[in-house]
């Protein structure tokens, strides 16, 4: 290991003791190889991945290719060239190293779909093996180079307008590869995206570049929380009219802010709720049964905000009956006890149906058609074209949604930094030492309950109108898990792995539509690993971080002093 | 057993009452925990509390801090709680307590922490319970939950009051950090301080909530001499600045150095109190540490409860 006797003090100064002469020429032919591949032929049939047949005229998914190159090229200048400066910061062979495997797994997938779609690997062009190779070439070379000592990210300070320009580069390419991403057709391509993406991720973790994204939002929180927004507001102008991902958005808005007001209840105060969804179930009721659907039972019809604040009420009513009696008890027995309580609700729903009781539901048929919103005139169904693009009837329901969302993650962490918020941490690491520090234990639990049934019944309002009927079997438990899933994947009582964990998980079951069947399973499957590798969720919690990787920090201080021991025999 | 009576400063004689616990008994099932002990503590005052492992003395504390409700007895504190307190339920010796004089400003504690905390009196844990992942800072600014009142609402719409009471909290959390020596770990996580700093962070803590007493379980369990010495200096400084302390200790040298008073408690009831002098000359003390070669001075269990209770009967009687 060459990297051993790399003194740990003086990185900057380190040089590379035994780097094979052979590599960075090796890895700048595999650069070259790459762009020259992808500029050839890929494929003979051109129906397929978006037609990569023509040569000197890449597709869509060779130009990822030349993207992941150009990165590469950049990284290998950083380790000898005209950017070695940055060398210090930046640890260009690790992220080398993750761009060569995941380039060339891309590429494996590649040729495994072309083969796939169009009956083998004779249909493969040269192009794609050349790409491959020079794939194979990069990750070779990347093997030959040393790992750097680095320098700690937080002092990177680079002027306040750059910083911003980072942010904004970063939003721009999300906002980019977002509406790409969304505009592929066909799963295989799709999937080869979503490789791209984590591709690039972890090449840019790897190298400490995110690590200094994150210090960077740190010092501009405000700026790359507007940057966020406009994202978002901008994402329908990019789909050219076309209703079809702006149905989806809206499914991941809804989802998103549920998961958010449930993130206060179990991210931040520590209790586990599995039967959250009939917060959401009741909100929508209350809209449904009010709204001027045929088959709405409530005579009542009063505006839209009346509505939704009825319905968030009746939402935080049921969250504080639920409540009451059950965060008495704590840990598994309240999980239990409100996986009860969203299964009462959903068979509530079933029965109230004239049979037994009043009729408010109509049963299992639930309430279908549910008019669009009219809130001052604006027909949330009606067609609008703004700057010349038109706007579809979801595009209405995700800027309202957009808004919903906004408010939530206001809620959510104003009352993170706030007595409240500080409250509810400390009764989720300590119940007792809490109260014996005068913390009002069961009023804050029941008003985490009450919050989040808010939250989750506001949402709730706007989704029975955008879905056009309620029923039932919408508020199974398999949403409250998914919910608790989105939570725990991007990580607890984060706002930005949360808003992350929904659209992942509301996203790729409407993306790959031919994975449907094994949903569950893949799930499944995501969050064992998930537990296994990246227990804090994959946006991590400052605090969260330490609490799992705690033996990984020992084994580091191990490791340094297995150096300094190193150093010292030599 | 020596003790150099350095640093000692006198108490000021004659102070009020604080906090005055009479018959306080607590009894599980079968175990008689803590048993009919009488604790005046007054203004200014630093009390000790010692005894072996498993004397009740932690019952005590949890008798005294609303943890448990006891069997029997009442506990009275000298801070009124805000809301008129609840007539005590059952088995207080109030009727005999009334008509004592000084204590006329003593008011009964209800048995809850929350209560407890709020009418002034503040606690630590034997084994230290810090918010683990939050920051020094936070863990502090927890302890100033009681003493502030920003509402949900206030949290979300941050109107004026909002900023001036998080701004007050942050300022004296950040004060009491300096006071106790970690003004320089506002930031850090709780879970990665040393363990000395744990314990003073713990303090600090208590601290926050503005208390006339604060009760300290074995503040300084697991430290060095200089550690302890630390710990001791700080007791005092909390002193100085008039509160009264309770302290749980084992270390005799630390204990005698440091009280005013000194209870000790054995098998759940009061053996001996008095001035250190009084309490370390005192040869059952030494025989209840040491043990007599009869007794296990262990953990005390059902059984033994029973035929050590007769024990320190006969001990008493002799």
């Amino acid at each position: 290991m060459t990297d051993l006797k790399t003194p740990p003090a003086e990185p900057e100064t380190a040089a590379q003791p035994h780097t094979n002469p052979l590599a960075w020429p090796l890895g700048l032919a595999g650069v070259a190889l790459v762009i020259v591949g992808s500029f050839l032929s890929w494929s003979y049939d051109s129906t397929i991945l978006g037609d990569l047949s023509i040569n000197f005229y890449p597709g869509g998914l060779q130009i990822l290719t030349i993207i992941m190159a150009l990165f590469a090229l950049v990284l290998l200048l950083v380790e000898k060239g005209p950017l070695t400066r940055l060398g210090a910061w930046l640890d260009a062979t690790a992220g080398l190293r993750a761009l060569g495997v995941t380039l060339t797994l891309y590429m494996l997938l590649v040729l495994i779909a072309i083969s796939v779609e169009s009956d083998g690997l004779i249909n493969v062009n040269p192009g794609g093996y050349v790409t491959l190779v020079g794939a194979v070439l990069i990750l070779v070379s990347s093997r030959m180079l040393p790992l750097r000592q680095l320098r700690d990210m937080s002092e990177a300070k680079l002027p306040a307008w750059v910083e911003i320009l980072a942010i904004a580069v970063l939003m721009g390419s999300v906002l980019f590869v977002a509406a790409y991403a969304l505009g592929l057709d066909d799963a295989w391509s799709f999937i080869l995206c979503l490789v791209f993406v984590a591709a690039m991720a972890v090449a840019l973790f790897r190298t400490g570049a995110l690590t200094w994204v994150g210090h960077v939002s740190q010092r501009q929180r405000k700026v790359l929380t507007l940057a966020a927004f406009m994202v978002a507001f901008l994402f329908p102008f990019t789909q050219g009219g076309s209703d079809a991902n702006m149905s989806i958005a809206t499914q991941v808005l809804v989802f998103a802010a549920t998961a958010m007001g449930l993130n206060i209840v179990v991210g931040l105060a520590g209790l586990l709720d599995l039967g959250y969804i009939a917060f959401l179930g009741s909100g929508a009721y209350v809209a449904a049964t009010m709204s001027t659907s045929a088959f709405a039972t409530v005579g009542w019809k009063p505006p839209f905000l009346v509505v939704m604040l009825i319905g968030a009420g009746v939402a935080a009513t049921l969250g504080l009956i639920i409540g009451t009696p059950t965060l008495r008890v704590s840990g598994d027995y309240l999980a239990i006890v409100t996986l009860g309580f969203g299964e009462i609700f959903r068979f509530s729903m079933f029965n109230l149906d004239g049979n037994n009781g009043p009729n408010l539901t109509n049963g299992p048929n639930g309430v279908p058609g549910i008019p669009d919103l009219e809130i001052g005139g604006f027909n949330f169904g009606d067609v609008h074209t703004v700057a010349g693009i038109e706007l579809g009837r979801f595009s209405n329901y995700y800027f309202l949604l957009l808004v919903l969302t906004g408010f939530v993650i206001l809620v959510f962490s104003r009352l993170n930094n706030s007595r409240i918020g500080r409250g509810w941490v400390a009764i989720r690491e300590d119940e007792k030492a809490a109260e014996a520090m005068g913390v009002n234990t069961f009023g804050l639990k029941l008003l985490a309950f009450a919050i989040g049934a808010f939250l989750a019944g506001l949402a709730g309002t706007i989704k029975a109108h955008q879905d056009g009927a309620v029923s039932p079997d919408q508020y199974i438990f398999l949403e409250s898990a998914f919910l608790l899933a989105a939570i725990v994947l991007g990580g607890m009582g984060t706002i930005a792995g949360v808003l992350l964990g929904a659209t992942i998980l509301k996203l790729l079951p409407e993306k790959l539509r031919f994975f449907s069947e094994y949903r569950l399973l893949l799930f499944g499957l995501l969050l064992v690993l998930m537990m296994r590798f990246r227990p804090e969720g994959l946006v991590a919690n400052r605090r969260r971080q330490l609490e799992f990787h705690e033996e990984d920090e020992v084994l580091a201080v191990e490791i340094d002093e297995e150096h300094l021991l190193v150093e010292e025999a030599t | 057993m020596t003790v150099t009576e350095t640093n000692r400063a006198p108490a000021r004689p004659g102070g009020a009452a604080v906090l005055e616990a009479t018959g306080v008994t607590m009894r599980f099932g079968g175990l008689l925990a803590v048993n009919d002990v009488n604790l005046t503590v007054r203004e200014g005052e630093i009390v000790g509390l010692i005894g072996p492992n498993g004397a009740g003395k932690t019952t005590f504390f949890n008798c005294l801090t609303g943890l448990y409700k006891p069997t029997s007895g009442q506990v009275r504190f000298a801070g009124a709680p805000r809301k008129a307190p609840r007539a005590p339920k059952r088995g207080t010796v109030s009727v005999e307590a009334v008509p004592v004089q000084p204590l006329a400003a003593l008011t009964p504690l209800p048995p809850k922490p929350r209560a407890v905390v709020r009418a002034g009196m503040a606690r630590t844990f034997q084994n230290i319970r810090l918010f683990a992942n939050m920051t020094a800072l936070e863990n502090v600014m927890v302890g100033r939950y009681c003493r502030t009142s920003s509402g949900a609402l206030t949290s979300v719409f941050r109107g004026p009051k909002f900023h001036r009471e998080e701004a007050a909290s942050r300022a004296r959390g950040q004060e009491l950090l300096d006071f106790v020596g970690l003004g320089r770990s506002t930031e850090h996580l709780a879970r990665n301080m040393p363990y000395g700093d744990q314990r003073r962070l713990e303090i600090a803590r208590a601290l926050a909530t503005d208390p006339k007493l604060i009760l300290l379980d074995e503040p300084t369990a697991g430290m060095n001499p200089q550690e302890t010495k630390q710990a001791s200096d700080l007791i005092f400084k909390i002193r100085d600045s008039g509160l009264s302390v309770v302290v749980i200790e084992h270390d005799m040298r630390f204990i005698f150095n440091l009280c005013d008073r000194v209870l000790c408690l054995v098998q759940g009831q009061t053996l001996i109190e008095g001035t250190p002098a009084e309490v370390q000359s005192d040869p059952r003390v030494i025989e209840a540490y040491i043990g007599t070669g009869e007794d296990d001075e262990d953990e005390v269990d059902v059984q033994q409860a029973h035929v050590q209770d007769t024990t320190v009967t006969d001990e008493e009687g002799s």
